[in-house]
This record gives C-alpha cells, sequence and structure tokens, in this order.
C-alpha cells in the first residue's frame, strides 16, 4: 500500500522531506513578498492613475494572471543562462533564479487583483479624500491600508500559484537534490520514477500547507474585518 | 470665538454646471457671507448638491466664476463637506478622526487631545474603539461631521445630514449643528426638509431647476415669500 508508507514517511520527520518542504516554502513565500512589493504598488498606481493605453495595460495584467509556468521558465532561463542579460549573476540552478521566476509569474496576479480592489474602493473614498485634500501618496496609502483584508485574499492566490506550479522552478533551478528539489519538482520526478509513496508523501504535504495557510489568512481576515469593519 | 476667514464670501458669479448637454446649475449668483446658516431648499434634483461641491471647490463650472474670500482656486484647507452617504474608511471611529486631522496637517502630539474633543462634541466618546462602519446610520452621521470638522474649517458644508435619520438622530445632528454654528463656523446646508429649514435657517436660498428663485432672511422668506415657486413649496405643493 503506497498511502501507508507515503504516512509513515511524513509522520516519520524524515529529514530529506524536512529540507524539500524548507525550500519549497522559502521559495514560495520569497516570491510572495517580492510580488507584493511589486504589485500592490504597481496595481494600486494603475487603479488611480488615467494614461493613455490604460485599458490596454489592464487587459495585459489579466492575461498575465494565467501566464504559462513553463513559458515563464524559459524566458528566466534565457535571461540567467550564461550567454544571457543576467549572466554574470550565475544564479541559474539556485534557490534564487526559483525564486525570480515564481516571482515574475505571482506579481501579475497580485498587481491585477489589487487594481480591482483598489479601483473599487477608490469610487467609494473618492469624494472624501479629495475634500479632505489629500494627495496622490496619501491616497494610495490609504486605499491600501483600508484594502488590506481584501489584499490578503490577492496574496493568497499568488501563494497557492506559486506553492503549486512546477513548470518554471524546474528550469529554472534544475531539480537538483538537496539544494532546488521542492515539493512539486520531487513530486514530478518520484511519479516518473515510480517511487510513488514518496510523491504521495509529498503530495499530502502540500496540500496540508495551502489549507493551513489559507486557514490562517482567513483567520485573520475575519478577525480584522470585525475590528475594523 | 474665530477671526473672519479669508474663506468668505464665497461669491458665485454667472455659474453653470452643465454636463452631457443637460444642465444642471443656470447662471447662479448667489454671495455666502458669514453668519447663521445658510440652508438651500428645493426639490430633489434641483442642484442643491452641485451648488455645495461648486462652493467647496470639487467641481469647476462649466461657465461662470467662484472666488473664496474674492480668490479663485482657493484650495480647501478651511472649508469642509459631509456629504449625503459618507464614506466610513475601514477602521475605528477615533481612527476616522485621526486621519482627518493627519490629513489636515495637524500636529501628532495634538491628535489625542482634539480627537477626544470631537467625539465629546458629537457624542460618540463611547464609541472611539468601534468600527466606524459598525455604527447606525445617526452615529455615521455624527462621526462624518466630527470628521469634518477635524480640519477646524471656516465654512462647512452639509448635504441632507439627517436625510434618512429617525427624529432623535435628527434632534441629535441638528444640535451638533446650532453648536457648530455658534463657534462661528459658517454652515451652507441642503435639505428638503421644510421642517428642518425652519429650525436651523438664518438664510434661505431656494432652488428650482437648477436656478436660484428666491433668497432671502429665513423669517420673511416663510412669512411673505416673494415668487410663486417659494409659495407653492411652503404651501406642500408637489413642485415638479
Amino acid at each position: 500500500m503506497p498511502h501507508q508508507s507515503a504516512l509513515q514517511l511524513v509522520l516519520s520527520g524524515d529529514p530529506a522531506l524536512f529540507a524539500i518542504v524548507r525550500l519549497s516554502l522559502h521559495v514560495s513565500l520569497s516570491a510572495v513578498v517580492l510580488a507584493a512589493l511589486i504589485g500592490i504598488p504597481l496595481g494600486a498606481w494603475i487603479a488611480l492613475t488615467r494614461f493613455p493605453g490604460r485599458q490596454g495595460v489592464i487587459v495585459l495584467l489579466n492575461a498575465l494572471m494565467g501566464l504559462p509556468p513553463v513559458v515563464v521558465g524559459l524566458a528566466v532561463y534565457l535571461a540567467l543562462s550564461r550567454s544571457g542579460p543576467l549572466g554574470a549573476f550565475g544564479l541559474l540552478f539556485t534557490p534564487g533564479a526559483m525564486i525570480i521566476a515564481q516571482t515574475v509569474l505571482v506579481t501579475p496576479i497580485i498587481a491585477a487583483l489589487t487594481r480591482q480592489t483598489v479601483e473599487d474602493l477608490w469610487l467609494e473614498y473618492h469624494d472624501e479624500l479629495t475634500a479632505m485634500n489629500l494627495g496622490p501618496i496619501g491616497r494610495v496609502v490609504a486605499l491600501i491600508w483600508d484594502a488590506r483584508f481584501s489584499l490578503v485574499t490577492a496574496l493568497l492566490a499568488g501563494f497557492g500559484r506559486a506553492a503549486a506550479e512546477v513548470g518554471a522552478i524546474i528550469i529554472v533551478g534544475g531539480n537538483i537534490e538537496g539544494f532546488t528539489r521542492t515539493m512539486t519538482t520531487a513530486i514530478a520526478l518520484e511519479t516518473s520514477k515510480g517511487d510513488l509513496p514518496l510523491a504521495v508523501g509529498l503530495g499530502l504535504v502540500l496540500i496540508s500547507i495551502v489549507i493551513a495557510v489559507n486557514a490562517l489568512a482567513w483567520s485573520v481576515r475575519r478577525a480584522g474585518e470585525r475590528l475594523a469593519g | 470665538m474665530r477671526a473672519p476667514s479669508s474663506e468668505l464670501p464665497i461669491e458665485l458669479d454667472g455659474v453653470t454646471v452643465a454636463a452631457r448637454g443637460v444642465t444642471i446649475l443656470d447662471d447662479i449668483a448667489l454671495a455666502l457671507a458669514p453668519g447663521p446658516p445658510t440652508v438651500l431648499i428645493g426639490p430633489n434634483g434641483s442642484g442643491k448638491s452641485t451648488l455645495l461641491r461648486l462652493a467647496m471647490g470639487l467641481l469647476a463650472p462649466s461657465r461662470g466664476r467662484i472666488t473664496w474670500g474674492g480668490l479663485e482656486h482657493v484650495p480647501p484647507l478651511k472649508r469642509a463637506i459631509v456629504f449625503q452617504r459618507p464614506a466610513m474608511l475601514r477602521r475605528s471611529a477615533a481612527a476616522n478622526l485621526r486621519f482627518a486631522l493627519r490629513a489636515a496637517g495637524i500636529p501628532r502630539a495634538e491628535h489625542a487631545r482634539r480627537i477626544a474633543e470631537l467625539l465629546e462634541l458629537v457624542g460618540l466618546e463611547a464609541l472611539a474603539d468601534r468600527a466606524a462602519r459598525r455604527l447606525s446610520g445617526g452615529e455615521q452621521q455624527r462621526l462624518a461631521l466630527a470628521r469634518a470638522l477635524a480640519r477646524d474649517p471656516a465654512v462647512l458644508f452639509l448635504d441632507e445630514p439627517t436625510a434618512s435619520l429617525d427624529p432623535v438622530a435628527t434632534k441629535a445632528v441638528e444640535d451638533i449643528i446650532r453648536a457648530v454654528s455658534e463657534r462661528n463656523i459658517k454652515v451652507v446646508m441642503a435639505t428638503h426638509d421644510l421642517g428642518e429649514a425652519r429650525r436651523l435657517a438664518g438664510e434661505l436660498v431656494m432652488l428650482h431647476r437648477g436656478r436660484v428663485v428666491e433668497t432671502g432672511a429665513a423669517a420673511s422668506f416663510f412669512d411673505a415669500p416673494q415668487t410663486v415657486e417659494a409659495r407653492a413649496f411652503l404651501a406642500g405643493e408637489l413642485l415638479i
């Protein structure tokens, strides 16, 4: 029974398994933090600014939410490879390259969802903030702060995307054992090798982590909304 | 008591507002001077809200000009407005006030004292930490008044401040408006409630179909209206 041995593997706290889980979280959470630092201000800026071609930018941003991970992996691979524009940094086949690839993947998701959230809130707050003579930076800060609980959902969507994808990180990370092997790349490899217990064990861990992160964010959001309305 | 402000008088001279071929306000000439509250009355759609937005400086006229203390394009540093449906920030009542104080550039050291004063003025001391959006309609309206007063305005515009409130909440809001007016803050208020106009107005401006049809001291307006429209409105006829 592969399921039984998978469970044993998880429960025994196998150090190799633990390292894989830790690297996965490190890569995906770093990517979400970086993507939030870029995507939230970018989305808010697009929400509040009128410029030529804005509609096109919004359509493009929404389309980029569905970027195929393998294509992102390929693009980042080309950029980071020895002969690429960023080749000098020697990042290819390192966790750093994986973080970059997932950041590229997640940033449009966070930016597009932020844009929508902030724009809706701006409709509601426009008159008040204008009457308070608030400058552009003050507006952006106020809107992002007041949208903070909705933005948690955007971050979750980004994390879900990063934690689940395999296409980008397997190309730029190379799935090197003990160095760039994550849960998803290991599942792909072990399945193809026929080591189903390890693959199933990792799958269970991955799903549990995603559920736990969502549950945590959900309670934070609920508690926050009770306090702040 | 405050010194006379450079915001006043607010003068509208030949002001017209038109949008997409519809004239909302038509050739308005009006002066808002220091003194007791000026109340704008008129049926829905007569242009009261638009006139308030113009005088607040939120809206530019299509034609004509507006001056504040003789100057055009004066930023709204000493003007404040309470909209008909005020948007409550997703924060506590006290944090809504702190936000307005910060936006008005009031030094941080004074915030706690000012927040306490403003909450006391509107009778919301006990609800300081409650989420603003969880307050009742009347409480939200009072918080919106306090928030507008945070920047220590010389002029306060109110757009139907009691439109959807019950008598108890209405009385609370009207008491605050009186207290504000006694502090020499010029109150300019729109309402279609004649009773409220009688209770609060020092001066009346009646609007109908985007035009000022009659202005005058409250007493003479109610006792001896000069125009057909004003007489009809006062008699409770449906002015269409």
